[in-house]
């Protein structure tokens, strides 16, 4: 297993663990995260299928950045989680992997985590002056819409902020 | 009397009443398909329903001489400007149908994302309901369209022309004055509507 594998040559990297039925997921700091990712690239972790995150909303340290990796030898599947605060910012993967492009344009886009030494640091999907981050948990589930939120709660999160102001 | 005799050769009727008979017997659609409904749209074209019967034979994917803009799915508020450009572009007289609940209302997207019914950024004729909706009820709102084409006026097609045209016009100055990307433009101008209470920009 490749989590093994990382123990021993980079005792101390992987602050947290846990796998079901085959699916294995580590958290990594962010002072060791490219290491550990040169590792997985070498242990054969050589397809990094998605770049996405999760905002822990009132956590702190805020998101999760999540990356998920395939051994196409092995079939294996690796999760790598790595926590950053609002505002940090992340190595690029897109000079290791060709796919962490729009994957991290993406993630940029919708949860504002700016992504350091990107080649082409524009937004994805929504428009270049658009406000705010979707998918943020304080972002209004309706882009505030009055006509909507008359009748929906605005955000999932109760101390949404409304972008009419 | 001397000199020729017509007899019934000639009938007399109002100019709104001839014009309007011709223009509602070749509506030309124009297709902005984004969805499922467009699908149904394809099978509204084809042989089984034929909405070629409808004098709607020329079918181009572009605002030439078209007469129906067709809105066949989702609108996202990232395609509203689009929108509003291919209306603009289309020759008067132009009709619109909202076929489906995406486009007539939003539909089952109440999210930051999707514009809250087109009619918000353009005028809308007809809406058809249904998720996706049968071709027979595309069918059925076109002839309802048909029916509204006769009770119109040329006097009011030009008012109803005019408060679109100065509403893009209000959109350009807008967009000079504040330096933002139309989509934004658009986007803050709906939301202006709303907070004024209007459900419409133009």
């Amino acid at each position: 297993m490749v989590t093994e594998r990382i123990d021993e040559i980079l005792p101390g990297a992987v602050l947290d663990r846990h796998a079901f039925r085959g699916d294995q997921t580590i958290v990594v700091g962010r002072d060791r995260f490219l290491e550990v990712i040169d590792l997985v690239y070498r242990e054969g972790f050589q397809l990094l299928l998605d770049v996405t995150a999760v905002d822990g909303g009132q956590r702190d340290p805020r998101f999760d950045v999540v990356y998920h990796l395939l051994n196409l030898a092995s079939q294996e599947r690796l999760r790598i989680k790595m926590r950053v605060g609002e505002g940090e910012a992340v190595p690029s993967l897109v000079s290791r992997f060709k796919s962490a492009d729009w994957a991290e344009r993406e993630t940029m886009d919708m949860f504002g985590i700016p992504f350091e030494g990107h080649p082409d640091p524009r937004r994805l999907l929504m428009w270049e002056d658009f406000p705010g981050h979707p998918l943020r948990k304080d972002f209004p589930l309706d882009g505030g819409d009055v006509f909507c939120s008359q009748d929906i709660g605005a955000s999932y999160s109760p101390d949404a902020r409304s972008l009419n102001v | 009397m001397t000199g020729i005799h017509l007899d019934d050769s000639v009938m007399t009727t109002r100019l709104d009443a001839v014009v309007n008979w011709a223009r509602k017997n070749s509506l030309w659609p124009l297709p902005f398909g984004t969805a499922c409904c467009a699908i149904e749209f394809m099978s509204m074209m084809a042989s089984r329903y034929d909405f070629s019967r409808f004098g709607a034979e020329a079918l181009r994917f572009s605002p030439r001489q078209s007469d129906m803009l067709l809105v066949l799915g989702t609108i996202t508020n990232k395609q509203a400007p689009i929108l509003r450009q291919v209306y603009s572009q289309m020759a008067e007289p132009k009709w619109v149908l909202a076929v489906g609940v995406c486009a007539s209302s939003g539909g089952m997207y109440r999210t930051y994302s999707t514009l809250q019914g087109i009619d918000r950024v353009v005028p809308v004729d007809v809406y058809v309901p249904g998720c996706p909706p049968r071709p027979e009820s595309m069918i059925y709102g076109a002839m309802k369209l048909q029916e509204k084409i006769t009770q119109e006026t040329l006097k009011g097609r030009r008012e109803h022309i005019e408060r679109f045209y100065a509403s893009m016009a209000r959109q350009e100055a807008l967009q000079e004055a504040r330096g933002l990307s139309n989509h934004q433009v658009v986007r803050e101008m709906v939301l202006a509507a709303g907070e004024n209470g209007d459900q419409r920009i133009w």
